[in-house]
């Protein structure tokens, strides 16, 4: 049956592929730097499940050491110059799109035909599994339509994937480091602290500053901890259940709705949500790593006023 | 109140720009020491919570194929493409792409897009050809540009999602209110996400007016 472990066999065998096209490049000085890097995260994919906590534990500090003395040098070389490019495109044409469209066809095409995982009766894949399955069975098929669309040397996905891996540089890793991060925080008892600081320093005795306080707490919660699900369940449970709900009498579907939505204004407002901000810029190429961000704030500040304003107006019984 | 170190460290380290690996990696010993843990089980925490997250990096698989048909040459395919539709700007481009995505989020169908497999080799390449069209830009309209492109991705997605009501975020909602006695269905709150998906709709867009408008005063200046 494949599961997760098959999966990250996968993602790992990708990651040791592009380590070993590091270290026979031997024209680039930093290679044993770039190599050791995607060799521990391979190893941590490969072996992780086999690994006791604390060699992964070495294994993440090692990748964060590296990452500090500046894995990412800058654009890596192109493999190909914008001529070729350019003759292939007009020899394709639409035809390129198709490996494209075919990972988001095959990952819908998995996840709704095979929601349980069986295939004519035999369970192929682990049923809590089946997107991120579809996902790499998008993946692995697009790569075929994609060899026999361009025929390109044998050596070109390895290659092609390592290229867009270094430009993306440390910023692959990140989401994971943060996701542990968030692990780690929760272990410590973080967001309890936060919500006794807000609770206890906040003026609530007045309906429309608990909704104010609810909507722009979930916020800045979010722009800490990067993530609107670790600020929802700690805001809700401080301020919206027992004051909101509890003191004020409001309706809890409206203001949990609504919270979450303010939430989401502080997930475009915050490199901790390296998913959706810093890898982004990083897949661009921008120079600015907040470049996202920035152009993301205004959208995010109107509709947390928006979703306040809603809120305070919807909320309360008349 | 030491526990909250962590966050000090995590403010101050992206504050002072650097390295976020290393930021985040010091935030989590800093906290785990905060909270009584002695060094070695500190390490030991963080490699089990960042093998336990493992999953979040599947989606990487997609590379070798994006970098083949980048190599294939999609990107100079969707600029020639964009290019021969009279009236497509850049604001338009990013409005239409806003608009698909927004509606199939909304569906349900959150994997169709995402920055890797969708901005990078087609909507930003779109996206700057067609202000290229007028004028040649410079690099800092270029990244200003790509920038847009990341983020009409990323509203459209957070402000689409939660009105489908199979979605992460509101299976959340639901058993954090059933932990409290308050049991709810998905559609009542995914009816109460549609306000503010159009709100982010009518704001995000008219925004992309705006980018549009300023896109074209550039070009009227230097003409």
């Amino acid at each position: 049956m494949i599961g997760l472990e098959e999966l990250y066999i996968l993602v790992g065998m990708m990651f040791a592929v592009f380590a070993l096209g590091h270290v026979f490049h031997r024209r680039d000085p930093a290679r044993w730097r770039s190599a050791g890097f995607w060799g521990c995260y391979a190893a941590i994919f490969l072996a992780g499940s086999h690994l006791s906590d604390l060699a992964v534990g070495g294994l993440v500090l090692g990748m964060a050491m590296l990452a500090a003395l500046c894995l990412k040098p800058g654009a890596p070389p192109p493999t190909t110059s914008a001529d070729e490019r350019e003759a292939s495109a007009n020899r394709l044409r639409n035809r390129l799109f198709i490996p494209a469209l075919a990972i988001p066809a095959i990952t819908l095409g998995v996840s709704l035909a095979m929601k349980d995982g069986m295939v004519a009766g035999f369970p192929l894949i682990d049923p809590k599994q089946v997107t991120l399955a579809g996902l790499a069975g998008g993946a692995l098929v697009g790569l075929a339509l994609a060899m026999w669309l361009i025929r390109p040397p044998a050596g070109a996905p390895a290659a092609e994937g390592r290229r867009l891996a270094d430009a993306v540089g440390w910023a692959i890793v990140l989401p994971q480091m943060l996701a542990a991060l968030g692990g780690v925080f929760a272990v410590a008892g973080v967001g309890e602290v936060v919500a006794r600081i807000a609770t206890d320093h906040m003026p609530m005795a007045i309906p429309l500053f608990a909704v104010i306080v609810y909507t722009v707490g979930m916020a800045l919660f979010t722009i800490v901890m990067g993530n609107a699900f670790a600020a929802f369940p700690v805001m809700t449970a401080g301020i919206g259940l027992p004051i909101i709900v509890g003191q004020f009498g409001g309706d809890p579907v409206i203001m949990s709705a609504v919270g979450m939505l303010s939430g989401f204004c502080g997930t475009l407002l915050t490199p901790m949500a390296a998913n959706y901000n810093i890898v982004p810029a990083a897949i661009l190429e921008l120079p600015d790593r907040n470049g996202v961000i920035k152009v993301q704030v205004p959208t995010a500040l109107l509709l947390l006023a928006f979703n306040t304003a809603l809120m305070a107006l919807t909320v309360y019984p008349k | 109140m030491l526990v909250l170190s962590g966050i000090a460290v995590v403010i101050l380290g992206f504050a002072l720009r650097f390295n976020p690996l290393l930021v985040v990696i010091t935030a989590g010993l800093v906290t785990a020491l905060a909270a009584g843990l002695d060094p070695v089980a500190a390490i030991a925490a963080i490699g089990k919570a960042f093998r336990d997250n493992r999953f979040i990096a599947i989606p990487w698989l997609v590379l070798p194929v994006i970098g083949l048909i980048e190599r294939g040459g999609i990107r100079e395919r969707a600029r020639t493409l964009i290019t021969r539709i009279r009236g497509a700007t850049t604001g338009r481009v990013l409005i239409a792409y806003f608009t698909v995505r927004q509606i199939t989020a909304a569906l349900g169908l959150i994997s169709l897009g995402g920055h890797v497999q969708m901005v990078r080799p087609l909507i930003a390449p779109m996206a700057e050809a067609t202000a290229e069209r007028d004028a040649p830009i410079d690099p800092d309209t270029r990244h200003h540009i790509r920038a847009h492109a990341a983020a009409a991705d990323n509203v459209a997605v957070f402000f689409g999602e939660d009105v489908f009501i199979a979605i992460g975020s509101i299976l959340l909602i639901r058993g954090v209110l059933e932990q409290h006695g308050i049991f709810v269905q998905p559609l009542q709150l995914a009816v109460w996400a549609i306000p503010t998906a159009i709100a982010a709709f009518l704001i995000h867009n008219a925004r992309l007016l705006l980018l549009d408008r300023r896109l074209r005063a550039r070009v009227g200046a230097e003409a």
